[in-house]
């Protein structure tokens, strides 16, 4: 199955700009994978011969991710008992991450039944943020802007949901889009400003941030490594230590991306929590 | 198109499917956590705080218990103490009360063998100088006559004498003192 050999090691950098070369060479980056660039972030069909691009190595790798998810949580929830053993107290650890620090805290009382969407929330955009520094993928799924418009956009049904099924579908949007105490003279001013940062920037901006951190970051971690490579081959002395520090370097960026992939999770499904309550809240 | 035509890059997806697959995994993800993960963990934090607090109930229903026996305890160790304090002080009474009054007893019968005493001496004392009176006299008598030789008929006569004799035989001795 060549699909699947080139799905674990990329050999060969595709190609999906729809542009032409042009004057960036975008062409020639695309077949070498030098200079790093969007081309770099590429999906490769498993298929090729079939014709169903959309069943990618991305997409795999995102199912995979998806699995991961249920089965540690399955592993972790299986033969649980009063005193935890060492199993379930990992589990209940990450569990309480979500359930006391983010879940309880923003959400108050009423925290039960949007938990689980946020378990869901973090544990996948985790898995999938870490897939970015750990052998086999070596790519964080959300640098593919799908993924996190997908997440994006259920958060906003998710939270407008809330919101319309608490106060009804005019009652919430009035609560969402006229703060308390508004001067009518600013009515015009407000609920446009309101509209637009409740209903169109929340949802972009959850899908943005994600994305564009782990873009950008997988873009450096291609830079040094990709780029210390280079110069390692390069034959000239200077160049291979300069390639060298760059490859150490790129240990430390990695530091870096393990953290900031965890960070992004830990953001977003905050702020899925922020705007469910705000949504919830009796007086905006 | 329109001449606004930008040209998003890298935020316009590839593939559709990226969505698609990020909401429906996503979705089964979910309901997977809904339905088997968050119910089991809930259970047992209600399973724990239940066996907890049941814990913190029943050690404090066993300290409250432990407090009022030793409430009851005390109580009754003060009543034991104030009963021996009490017996003691009775005691103490009761035998100051029996030492009088045995002293009392002792006392009236010392005076009573004393006076018994004493009665019968004078009586005793009254017959042997009755006795000691006749026997005297006949003796007395009796050796006068041998010494006069005749024997002294009148007895009327004689008794005075003697009497008169043994009167100031008694009266001696008390001049003499």
């Amino acid at each position: 199955m060549p699909g699947l050999v080139g799905l674990l090691i990329p050999l060969e950098w595709a190609v999906c700009l729809g542009e032409p070369a042009g004057e960036h060479g975008a062409e020639g980056a695309a077949e070498t994978g030098f200079p790093p660039g969007v081309a770099s972030f590429c999906s490769r069909a498993l298929f090729p011969e079939s014709g169903m691009d959309w069943l990618n190595n991305h997409l795999f790798q995102a199912v995979i991710g998806a699995l991961v998810v249920i089965g540690f949580w399955l592993w972790v929830a299986h033969g649980q008992k009063v005193v935890p053993g060492r199993k379930q107290f990992i589990g209940e650890y990450l569990y309480n991450v979500i359930r006391n620090t983010i879940a309880r805290d923003i959400l108050g009382h009423d925290y039960r039944r949007y938990l689980p969407y946020l378990v869901a929330l973090f544990s996948f955009i985790l898995v999938n943020n870490l897939f970015g520094e750990f052998f086999l993928f070596m790519f964080p799924t959300f640098s593919k802007i799908g993924y996190p418009y997908a997440l994006a956009l259920l958060s906003f049904i998710l939270y407008n949901a809330a919101g319309i099924a608490k106060s009804g579908f005019f009652g919430y949007l009035k609560k969402s889009t006229l703060p308390a105490g508004v001067p009518k003279a600013l009515w015009v001013l407000i609920i446009p400003l309101e509209f637009l940062s409740n209903f169109i920037v929340r949802p972009i901006t959850l899908a943005l941030r994600l994305f564009a951190n782990l873009f950008a970051g997988h873009l450096v971690v291609l830079v040094f490594v990709v780029g210390g490579t280079l110069l390692l081959e390069s034959g000239e002395v200077f160049l291979i230590a300069a390639g060298g520090v760059s490859l150490l370097f790129s240990f430390a960026i990695f530091g870096l991306e393990i953290f900031v992939g965890v960070l992004q999770a830990y953001i977003f499904t905050v702020l899925t929590a922020q705007y469910v309550s705000s949504a919830l809240a009796e007086e905006h | 198109m329109l001449p606004l035509e930008l040209n998003l890059g890298p935020l316009v997806p590839e593939h559709l499917s990226e969505i698609i697959a990020g909401v429906v995994l996503f979705l089964i993800i979910w309901w997977v956590v809904a339905k088997k993960v968050v119910p089991v963990f809930e259970e047992t934090y209600a399973t724990r705080t239940a066996e907890i607090t049941g814990g913190i109930e029943k050690a404090e229903a066993a300290q409250k218990e432990a407090a009022e026996a030793l409430a009851e305890y005390q109580a009754q160790l003060a009543t034991a103490r104030a009963e021996a304090g009490r017996i003691r002080e009775d005691a103490r009474a009761q035998a100051v009360t029996l030492a009088a009054e045995i002293r009392e007893q002792a006392q009236a019968d010392s005076a009573r063998i004393v006076a018994a005493a004493k009665t019968q001496i004078d009586a005793e004392r009254n017959q042997v100088i009755n006795q000691l009176r006749a026997e005297v006299g006949g003796l007395a008598t009796q050796l006068a006559g041998r010494i006069v030789g005749e024997s002294l008929e009148d007895d009327e006569r004689a008794r005075r004498s003697v009497d008169r004799f043994i009167a100031e035989l008694e009266s001696e001795p008390a001049e003499k003192a």
